[in-house]
Parts: C-alpha cells; structure tokens; sequence
C-alpha cells in the first residue's frame, strides 16, 4: 500500500463542460473523503503549476473533461513537473479524445463501429456546403448522428431524421468544435462500459443500460437527475453482455488507455454492438455512470478512486 | 464483480422523487446554456454577461469600518428578527432617496424587500394565478420572467423602441388581451436605462403610457434599478411620482450601493402593501436586520450620493467604450443600443445568425455575453445578444469586443454555408 500524504483532485477546466467536471471533482474528493482521504479539488488555472511545485501531491486525479483535461494536455504538463497522476497517458487521450482517430483503430482492431465521414467546416465552405450535404446523404443515408470531432456531454451532437435537419445540425456541432464526425445512426440500446485495471489488467464494470427520455440522451437528459432510467447491469443477452465487455477492454488495450476508461456503445436489434466513443475522463457525477456501476458490482466508489490513487503514486510520474 | 457475472438487472434511480414534482418544476432541468455560463465566470473568460455593479469602485476599508463600529453599537438589533415591512429607520432614508425621482412616499408606504427581486415574486405571487396575463416589455428583465414563469403567469410582450415602451403597442395588447376575453393583472415596465434594451421611456410617453394603464383599470409595476445611473442628466422623474394609486414603484441598492447586501424596497398603494407585507411575512418571516442596518448605517454616515456619482462616471468610461468598440469593430449589419445610462447595450446580429447558438463559439474565443432568448417569455429574441459593460476595465471591455467580432464573422460564414441558425423567428 502506498501512502498518500497528500491528493489533488483536478476538475474544472474552460471547456463547455467546465460545471460537469466541477461536480464530477466534488464528488470525488467526498468520495475520498468517506474513505479516510483527504484531497483538494484545483483547477486547471494560472495557479496551478505554482501550488502542485509548492506542495507535490503523492498523485493527482484528474477530473477534467472536454478539451485540455481529455485531449492529453493537462496529463502532458503533469507528466513535465513529474507529478504522478490517474489515467491515461497524454498520448493515449490524444487518440481517445479525437473521435474519428479513436474509431479508426477500434475499427482496425475489428469492432464495429458506425460508417462515418469526418470534415472539417472549410471543405463545407470551400467546396459548397449543399454539393457536400448531397454527397453525405447519397453516401450515408439516413438516419444520421451527428457530433463535434472532440468533446464530450452531447454538446453539439444531436440525431439527423431528415436531410432538411442535417444544415442546422451542422450548424449546431460546428458551434463546439470546427470538425464534424457524420455517422450514420444506429437505432438501439444504448449502453456505457466502465473499465477499470486495479493492476491486474484492465477489467469492464457491469455495462450501464441508459434509455432517455423523448430528448434522447442529450445534456439535459445526462445531468438532470430522474430525466434518464438506467438499468445496471443492462438488460441485454447474456453472450451480448460479454461482447460489449469485450469490446470495452479492447478498445481500453487498443488505444494504450491506463487505470480507468468509459466506452459508450450502441446495440442492434440484431444484437451487434457498435463502438461509439471512449472517455479517458469519464463523468463522475451522481448521475454518471461509471459510479454507477461501481456501486451497482459492490465495489465501493471511494475505495476505488484511492485505489487508482495508490497505484499511480507508486508508479510515479 | 464484472461483466462476466452479472446479476439480474436493476433500474437506478438518480431521482426517487420523479413524478411528485410540481408542474412549475417541469422546466428545471439542466442546460447546456448554464453550463456556458460557469465557464464564463473565470477570469480568462471577458465577460459582458451578468449584470454585476463594480462594489470594488465602494470605499471597502470604510464600508468594514462602518460594519464593524454597527455591530459594537448596535450588534443586539442588527442580528435580531425584525418586522416583515422592513426597519423604520432604513425606510425613512428610502423615502430621502427617493425624491431624486421626485418620489414623495411616507415609510408606511414602503414595503423592504430582498433586493428588488423578492419584490417581483412577492407582487406575482398576490396577483398571479396560473394563466394570467402580465404585459411587459419586448425584451424585458429576465429575473422578471423568471419569477412570472415560476407562477406560470403568460406573459404578453409590448413593443418597444429607442424611445421605451410604445403607447401604440400598448393600447393594442391591451386591447388584444381583453377582446380574448382576459383581463392583464399589471404591466411590469423598466422605464430607465432599461435591462436588457438600454433605452429610456421618454419623457413624452410617460403621461400617455400612465393615461392608458388609467383608462384600462390596469396597475404599473415599475422596476428602477439604474434610475440614479444616468450618465448624461439628472434622473427622470418617475411613473409613481404621477400616480401613486396606479403604480408600485420598486427600488433596489444593488446598483447604487452593493448587490451583496440583498436589500431592495416596493412602494405600493395601501392595500397592495398590506398585502406585500403578509406575503413576505411567509416567505422569508422577515429580511435581514443585519443588511437593513448596513445600508442605513451607509446611506446616514457615508457620502452615498458621492458613491453615486463615482460610479456614473465610471460606467459612462465603459458605456464610451463599449460603443467605440463596436463602432470600430462590430461586422456590417450589426446595430446596437446607445444607453443613457445603466449596464447594457443591445446587440442585434445580421440577420440569420443566432446568439444563443453562437455562444459555445464564443466562450471557446474567451468572450462572454446573454442571449436575447432569455427576454422573451416565448424564447425568441435569438437575433440579440445583452452586453453588459460595468465590470471589465475598458481594456477588456476592448478586447472583449474585438473576439466577439470574430466569433460574429465566422457565424455569418456559417449562415452563408448553411443557411439561418436554429432558433431564428
């Protein structure tokens, strides 16, 4: 066991989703709390490298999501002071992070995963955005699901039923980022896989079943609690259950992901489950679902994060 | 345990409390407009969004010195229950304050409120059943909506122009709302230096407006936060200087004194206030005597009026250089407000590009500001955005500016590729 004498929980951040890693940081360090550890929560700010000089913390558990906390940066710069940390490294989240780079190599890996385009606002511009809308539909069809290349929470993503939709959801994802991932929609069960490696190898949680209300699982849906039922663990066939949880430490093995990562992915009615997007800082709030699935397997939340906590220390930077 | 045992399937539940919620609660859910808003209160972030007075401008040292010398003399009082009305004494400065607007009112008139906010609510709730109908400006005051929504009053907006509320209009929503058999229980008007449009009722219109309200048996609720905040004249006199049985005027310190004392006031006709004075009563018992103290102690033994005038001359340097911002910077086919005083400019974008879907851009670009959507009970008004100007320092207010400019040109680029944002009406 290694000794933490001192934690530092980093959530905040500047991206859209600043309030979501706020309460995913409060929550850890309560849950730390409860289990005999004391932690601050500090922000990514001008503070920062000053404080973590000043007092090194034995590890630090970043909380951060969206840009700069899952794009790598903050894990880059933790990695320069030599301060051990939670997760994955910088280069692991660079690829996670960006969506179409993440689905590619799951892809290559041999999990499937939704027929997509990437493309960058400019080729819109450039090329004309009609002549290019026409091109998508004629390649993709419909339904399709539309998101921001980097990013997390739904901000800026949203479902396509008809091609009419589709400027104004490209308008909607281009406000949160200058790449849009076009996959064609997969209609469903919706379900998220925790992994966790506690040293013995990376391991999935119970996958989380979540089924929205009429808005579908969007920022509101996620983050007002009551708004989403979730069922753990989800309620799919058995051999459906263990393809998702294998595809879960797969993509967690693919993409060199450390300690803990959150894969959300989409079953047919055909019961074959479509890889969608993987969160090397997954949501820790009381309506996240790695938590949930923690507590729903047994495993106490708080003793987990001192865990991962241990680990990281002992490992150093 | 993992995946490869699992046990049978179990429903979570984030909220046990779902379905015994009221109706009024239906609407209280998460967003991502919210979540923007956290951001922008960092530092890194310019922010021309809420509309907080500069209380680093107050002489803060004298401020404590005078909280400090109120607790030794008069600590039993300042931290006791009071009545619901409000500290006599405070009421009386009230009354003083309020002949700048050429108000004569009596203490007993004078209702002490928790800002001027509570006011609202309190005035809502006396008069609001689900489905009324309370006339007010287009766009108007948000925490006015805010508190009408949370009463599920509907709310029918007036037209306005760079003169304030148009007694046209006026007379035409009256009339529309009563020939579809409904009766407007008041008219909740921002008559000075308005929040958000930053226009003035001119003087012209003031008799006309309160001769229609007259004639229609209609009362005028009149908020006057920035009244004191003129930049260019001495303050207007006000609607309730003209009609004390048709109007409640409703006052506040947060912008002349400090927003963290909480204290605001309602001058209302007697039955009215009998009435504010219950409602409060089960509300919140009574205000704090600590904060009505303070503000008393500041308006007897500080230079109040002083303050005033330090203050409206720092808010006309940033009003001066908000405008020269986006006079110098602003993309063709923005046009915006040229407020006498008070907080906000109101920025109307080239047609076709939306301020709420522009603001994630801009939060990105380190640029903050309010969606016009929110001044519209319907939730149109996509096409403004508020600009607040009190806090930042006329550098950030420059530079603000100058990154809402790029985020507004790449909207247009995004219109032209894709056609109107969502929202647009």
């Amino acid at each position: 066991m290694y000794e933490l004498d001192r934690v530092v929980v980093l959530a905040g951040g500047l991206s859209a989703e600043r309030e979501v890693s706020l309460r995913s940081g409060h929550r850890v360090r309560d849950a730390l709390a409860e289990a005999g550890i004391d932690a601050v929560v500090a922000d990514a700010d001008a503070e920062l490298l000053t404080q973590l000089r000043a007092d090194p913390p034995s590890a630090v558990f970043p909380v951060i999501h969206g840009a700069s906390g899952e794009d790598g940066a903050i894990r880059e710069v933790l990695g320069l002071l030599g301060t051990p940390y939670v997760g994955s490294v910088a280069s692991a989240c660079q690829m996670a992070f960006d969506k179409p780079t993440a689905k590619a190599l799951v892809a290559a890996a041999g999990v499937t995963t939704p027929t997509s385009v990437t493309l960058p606002r400019e080729t819109f511009h450039d090329l004309g955005a009609a002549a290019v809308i026409d091109l998508i539909i004629a390649k993709l069809g419909l339904p399709l699901y539309i998101k921001p290349s980097r990013g997390g929470s739904a901000l800026g993503a949203g479902p396509v039923h008809d091609a009419a939709e589709l400027p104004r959801a490209l308008l909607s994802c281009f406000a949160y980022g200058d790449i849009a991932l076009i996959e064609q929609f997969i209609s469903g069960t919706e379900v998220t896989v925790g992994v966790i490696d506690l040293g013995q190898g990376p391991r999935a949680l119970p996958a989380v079943e979540i089924v929205p209300g009429d808005g579908g699982y969007d920022y509101a849906a996620r983050y007002t609690a009551g708004k989403t039922e979730f069922y753990v663990p989800a309620r799919l066939p058995a051999e459906v259950a263990a393809q998702v949880a294998r595809i879960a430490v797969a993509t967690h093995s693919v993409l060199g992901l450390r300690d803990l990562s959150r894969t959300d992915l989409i079953v047919d009615e055909t019961g074959t489950a479509y890889f969608l997007e993987v969160n090397v800082s997954p949501g820790m709030t009381e309506t996240s679902t790695l938590p949930m699935a923690l507590e729903a397997s047994g495993q106490a939340f708080g003793s987990i994060c001192v865990r991962l906590l241990e680990l990281a220390a002992a490992r150093g930077a | 345990m993992t995946a490869e045992e699992q046990p049978a399937s179990q429903r979570q539940r984030t909220d046990p409390y779902v379905g015994q919620y009221a109706e009024r609660a239906v609407g209280m859910v998460a967003s991502e407009i919210r979540a923007l808003f956290a951001v922008a209160a960092r530092p890194e972030i310019v922010s021309l969004a809420g509309g907080s007075p500069y209380v680093a401008a107050l002489p803060l040292d004298g401020v404590g010195d005078m909280i400090g010398q109120l607790i030794a003399d008069r600590g039993e009082v300042a931290l006791q229950y009071c009545t619901a009305q409000g500290d006599a004494g405070l009421r009386e400065r009230i009354c003083d304050v309020m002949t700048l607007e050429e108000i004569r009112a009596h203490p007993d008139e004078i209702v002490v409120t928790v800002g001027s906010q509570q006011a609202l609510d309190l005035l809502t709730r006396i008069f609001i059943d689900p489905g009324d109908v309370i006339l007010a400006e287009a766009p108007s005051y948000v925490g006015a909506l805010g508190a009408f929504a949370s009463y599920q009053a509907t709310v029918v907006h007036v037209a306005m122009d760079e003169d304030g509320l148009i007694p046209e209009a006026l007379e035409e929503a009256i009339g529309r709302t009563t020939a579809a058999g409904r009766r407007a229980k008041f008219l909740y008007t921002v008559p000075n230096f308005h929040n958000p449009a930053g226009v003035t009722l001119a003087a012209g219109r003031r008799h006309r407006i309160l001769g229609i309200c007259q004639r229609a048996g209609l009362l005028v609720v009149e908020d006057n936060p920035y009244g004191l905040l003129g930049f260019d004249a001495e303050p207007m006199r006000a609607l309730r200087a003209d009609d004390g049985e048709g109007v409640v005027y409703l006052g506040t310190f947060s912008k002349t004194f400090a927003a963290g004392v909480r204290v605001g006031w309602a001058v209302a006709p007697a039955a009215i206030r009998d009435k504010l004075i219950l409602a409060a009563e089960s509300a919140v018992l009574c205000h704090s005597s600590f904060s009505q103290l303070t503000v008393r102690e500041y308006l007897t033994a500080q230079p109040w009026l002083e303050q005033v005038k330090d203050f409206r001359e720092l808010y006309r340097e940033r009003r001066d250089a908000t405008l020269n911002a986006l006079e110098t910077m602003m993309p063709p086919g923005c046009h915006w407000t040229r407020p006498g005083g008070g907080f906000y400019v109101w920025l109307r974008l080239p047609d076709g590009v939306n301020a709420k879907a522009m603001l994630p851009r801009a939060i990105s670009s380190r640029v903050a500001y309010v969606p016009g959507t929110g001044f519209y009970a319907d939730g149109s008004g996509g096409q403004y955005a508020r600009l607040c100007y009190s806090l930042p320092s006329p550098d950030r207010i420059r530079e603000g500016i100058r990154r809402l400019a790029s985020v507004i040109e790449t909207e247009i680029e995004l219109r032209d590729d894709f056609g109107p944002a969502p929202g647009i009406r």
